[in-house]
């Protein structure tokens, strides 16, 4: 099963109705809780690291019966130092972005925490890719 | 401890519809910062939240939180209101400080997350 979903940059009314989709999705399927859990908190989290930074994208979701690979491909700025973002507590968060609650710089922490595979594919000035996999087996 | 004690005893006001007021809440987690609710496992548990907006709501359905309680006296607008209903979460509203909820709800026999 595949889904696509846009990310508008900067929508925080509408951030996270995605993962709350894919969710509800992952329930009716009969994937294991703990598995929905950690999947949704992965893709919440890069769902929102695309609005608050970036200038817009897509999520591609597949479901099959072994994994979930999530894909969130964003149109810049690009990560300038990736070991830096993948520091707990480090964030380029805006005031408007922690005014949301974000911004403790535990988004790409938490989704590697939470996935069996991540891969970051960055160019500044052109965007990032992240490639999430939750393996079910 | 169920959802309606916690109501209350935080001089609270549920908001919108709510879960089973029977519905059994055993731990709390304070937090204004909506990435750190995202790293712990919240099953039982209450969110005391000073964050009034549709993120909050977001971040609790991701958590599998069934209850938010917002403090600070801030107001939950229709959108939250709907999408707290949507959610399947209970949203109850408190005049106090979350250090005062947190200080009544501790003492009350709720317990941290660690």
């Amino acid at each position: 099963m595949h889904y696509t979903f846009t990310i508008e940059q900067g929508n925080f009314t509408d951030a996270g109705q995605a993962s709350s989709s894919v969710k509800r999705t992952l329930k009716q399927l009969g994937v294991d809780p703990a598995n929905i859990k950690r999947t949704v908190v992965a893709l919440f989290e890069a769902e929102i690291n695309a609005v608050a930074h970036a200038y817009g994208g897509t999520i591609d979701v597949d479901i099959d019966d072994g994994k979930i690979v999530m894909v969130v491909a964003d149109q810049g700025p690009g990560i300038p130092n990736i070991d830096l973002a993948m520091q707990e507590g480090w964030s380029t968060a805006s005031a408007k972005v922690r005014e949301m609650g974000y911004g403790a710089g535990m988004g790409l922490p938490n989704i590697k925490k939470n996935t069996d595979d991540l891969k970051i594919d960055t160019k500044i000035g052109v965007g990032t890719t992240l490639t999430m996999t939750v393996n079910l087996v | 401890m169920k959802v309606k004690e916690i109501v209350s005893l935080v001089a609270g006001e549920l908001v919108g519809a709510a879960i089973d007021p029977e519905y059994e809440i055993t731990k709390a987690f304070a937090s204004d910062l909506m990435s750190d609710v995202l790293r712990f496992s919240m099953d039982d548990t209450i969110l005391i939240t000073g964050l009034c907006n549709n993120q909050t709501l977001r971040t609790a359905e991701m958590a599998d939180l069934r209850v938010v309680l917002i403090g600070r006296d801030k107001q939950p607008d229709e959108d939250m209101i709907e999408l707290a209903e949507e959610s399947d979460i209970t949203l109850i509203k408190s005049k106090y400080s979350l250090f005062k909820l947190s200080g009544i709800l501790y003492d009350a026999g709720l317990k941290p997350l660690y």
